[in-house]
């Protein structure tokens, strides 16, 4: 006996599956743009396509990375994906084993149990059914823990899961039940055939006070019909993560990388995000301001389902704290921007960028303060100052009729004026004939490293100062002031730079640690990102990340972004510095102030 | 008739009762911030784009509410959204977003681009 009708679900779910997956697979290659698939086609061939085998197996099977975030929440997924997987390896070589071929038919691994009726003993029949029951049950667990997920998230260290949709609900419940149904209807087998090993033949004999003859079948027709369900759901649900993932890998180790606006690549991204909700509890928005429908999970899942919302698009700060959070290191921020093109209303070139005037005297170092820079002139004194104590030739660049860097256009979607912005600010630059560009504001330093092909370097000021000093052409004054620092975002998780300020503030005074640092680090709220927050949710956002960072009553908060001092400013119980003014201040040999200023 | 040299201008009165304020109230809709506005022009005066242009925010949110939206849409390009008019405005009023917004609405963009 080796063909029962109850297959029939299974086997139905199976080719549905098989085949969708293969029709989204096409679609999204077909998809590709054309710089990515020429990238592909030069990796394919290489080392790097064992390094991806290599973490799909760590990530898509073990499931390291959530594991190093939460132990108990990677132990929920490694035991569920990890154990079924290896239930149905074991089970194909079982059953492979039993019938004495490798090419018997696919179902009978699944359903080994109900057919393998017959108690002869066959090659390592102990070992076999040990090893299937102790896969069961650590599956088991896995669905457990995930049930306790569901009633309350805390167990599992999780302050706010996502809400799911009905879809998303319907496979969940039917992978739920397959693996207890499975235990119940190899229990009840396994006491009639005595073929079950210490979970299966425990519970069949707790079983026997039942009609275990009448169970037998039903059971394990809810087995299939559970198993069918799901593959039916999988490919329009969230579960769809699970065949997308392994594709995202390859993808991405041959060299993929997201572009300006969407393309199959992002829809890869799109269908790889398994609405865990990591991204919930790492959003300010969140457990700031009390804003629930806007973060990465929800964004994602109405992207893919076509159903977007504007306000769901643009309510977003950008400071990428989800991105560090996502376990499948979605392109988060990235997405949001492809999406928010708006490719209808380009607009066209209507400056004349009449008063950015070229450069005439030579120079070193262009200096770029940047439109926010404008609004906290001490900043800009403080630079001055900096530069003349260190004997630097600068040339500022915006400092009488500077244009905008691009970068805010270019967030909210306007690609080609951004673009326009660029190509002048190019001109002007290169006319200086500098060898280096030095900014003030992040969100410009980001955009002239990233969105501008310059000749020159690029460095923040934060960054300068640290190279400034390490040449002896500062020195500091050493005085005892407790200061903690706030790591801007763009600066930091936009752009790396964590360890450069922080050392050139170790050289002024103490510096204490902060609960959220680095790629950690809390956004100000002011985030030009954002265009729909209302003043009050930034404000929320604001004093609560200003409490993280005065927990240790410090001297001095020193910031190194001119947006992100303008908005702790407006609360300004602890003194808020840039770190330009603070070198400022403890330059030894100061030049006379009035000198600088002028 | 005998030529005068003079002709009767064309009037330039401004309507109120007969302007269009149907944009202007989906503006408000989308972004109630902007009935704060005061008209204080310190948007204008802090602007970056002025520098180059002759933009200015408070005109051309006068403007809109007025429904005098011709060629509105050449002046709103000017604009850079670096965002300088939001953070020096008392009322805190959302003026990227309103910017934003108008360029939507004049040019009837209502759907976004969705996945391919």
């Amino acid at each position: 006996m080796n063909f029962h009708p109850l297959v029939i679900p299974f086997l139905a779910g199976t080719v549905f599956l098989l085949i969708m997956i293969s029709l989204k697979y096409i679609k999204w290659i077909r998809l590709l743009d054309a710089n990515q698939s020429a990238t592909i086609k030069k990796n394919i061939l290489t080392f790097k396509t064992v390094q991806a085998i290599n973490e799909i197996f760590h990530e898509s099977l073990l499931h390291r990375k959530i594991y190093k975030r939460n132990r108990l929440l990677g132990y929920m997924h490694m035991s569920l994906a990890f154990g079924w997987f290896l239930m149905i390896v074991v089970g194909k070589i079982e059953s492979s084993f039993y019938y004495g071929t490798f090419l018997d038919k696919p179902w009978l691994g699944i359903f080994f149990k109900y057919f393998a009726r017959t108690p002869h003993h066959y090659f390592m029949i102990i070992p076999f059914s040990f090893i299937m029951d102790l896969l069961l049950l650590v599956t088991l667990s896995g669905v457990m823990l995930a049930i306790l997920k569901r009633i309350r998230s805390t167990f599992l260290g999780i302050k706010k899961t996502t809400n799911h949709i009905l879809l998303d609900r319907i496979a969940l419940t039917s992978l739920w039940w397959i693996f207890p149904l499975r235990l119940l209807a190899e229990s009840s087998t396994a006491e009639l055939t005595g073929n079950g090993s210490f979970l299966t033949g425990t519970v069949g004999h707790l079983l026997s006070t039942l009609p275990v003859h009448q169970l037998e079948l039903p059971l394990w027709w809810a087995y299939s019909i559970c198993i069918g369900i799901f593959f039916i759901a999988l490919p329009f649900s969230r579960y769809m993560h699970i065949p997308t993932e392994i594709v995202l890998i390859f993808l991405r180790k041959w060299g993929a990388q997201a572009g300006e606006v969407q393309s199959g690549f992002t829809d890869i991204q799109l269908n790889t995000c398994s609405r865990c909700g990591l991204c919930i509890d790492a959003c300010q928005m969140n457990f700031a301001a009390d804003i629930n429908h806007i973060q990465p999970v929800y964004f994602i899942r109405d992207t893919r389902y076509h159903h977007l919302s504007k306000e769901v698009a643009d309510n977003c700060l950008l400071c990428g704290r989800c991105v560090e959070a996502c376990p499948v290191g979605l392109e988060l921020t990235v997405i949001r921007q492809q999406v928010r093109h708006k490719s209808e209303i380009q607009g066209n070139n209507y400056f004349e960028y009449n008063g950015a005037i070229e450069n005439t005297k030579k120079a070193d170092i262009v200096y770029f303060a940047g439109c926010m820079s404008q609004l906290t002139p001490t900043i800009i004194i403080s630079m001055k100052k900096i530069f003349e104590e260190a004997g630097v030739s600068y040339w500022f660049m915006d400092e009488e009729k500077g244009l905008c860097c691009g970068r805010p256009l270019r967030q909210q979607g306007y690609l080609q004026q951004s673009k326009d912005l660029v190509s002048k600010n190019t001109q002007l630059i290169h006319s200086s004939g500098a060898k280096m560009l030095v900014t003030s504001c992040p969100i410009c330093y980001q955009s002239f490293k990233n969105e501008y092909s310059l000749d020159i370097p690029v460095m923040h000021h934060s960054d300068y100062i640290g190279l400034l000093m390490k040449e002896n052409k500062l020195n500091l004054e050493q005085s005892d002031i407790e200061m903690v620092y706030h790591d801007p975002c763009e600066l930091g998780r936009g752009s790396g730079v964590y360890d450069q300020p922080r050392h050139v503030l170790q050289s002024i005074g103490n510096l204490t640690a902060v609960d959220f640092e680095k790629e950690k680090s809390l956004c100000c709220g002011g985030s030009l990102s954002n265009m729909v927050i209302d003043s009050d949710s930034r404000q929320k956002i604001r004093d609560n990340t200003l409490e993280v960072l005065t927990k240790s009553r410090p001297d001095v908060l020193v910031t190194a972004c001119p947006l992100c001092k303008k908005t702790f400013a407006q609360n300004n119980t602890t003194k808020i510095m840039d770190i330009a003014e603070i070198v400022a201040a403890n330059l030894k040999n100061k030049i006379k102030a009035s000198k600088s200023i002028n | 008739m005998k030529e005068w040299g003079y002709k009767i201008s064309t009037p330039r009165v401004i309507d109120l009762d007969k302007a269009d304020t149907a944009r202007y109230a989906k503006l408000v809709e989308e972004v109630p911030s902007v009935k704060k506005c005061i008209m204080c022009g310190a948007c204008s005066a802090t602007c970056t784009a002025s520098n180059h242009t002759d933009f200015s925010f408070r005109q051309c949110h006068l403007l809109f509410r007025r429904g005098q939206v011709v060629n509105l849409s050449v002046e709103l390009d000017k604009c850079m959204l670096c965002g300088k008019c939001k953070i020096v405005c008392p009322q805190g009023v959302n003026t990227r977003a309103i910017i934003s917004t108008m360029r939507i609405i004049l040019s009837d963009m209502n759907n976004r681009n969705t996945p391919l």
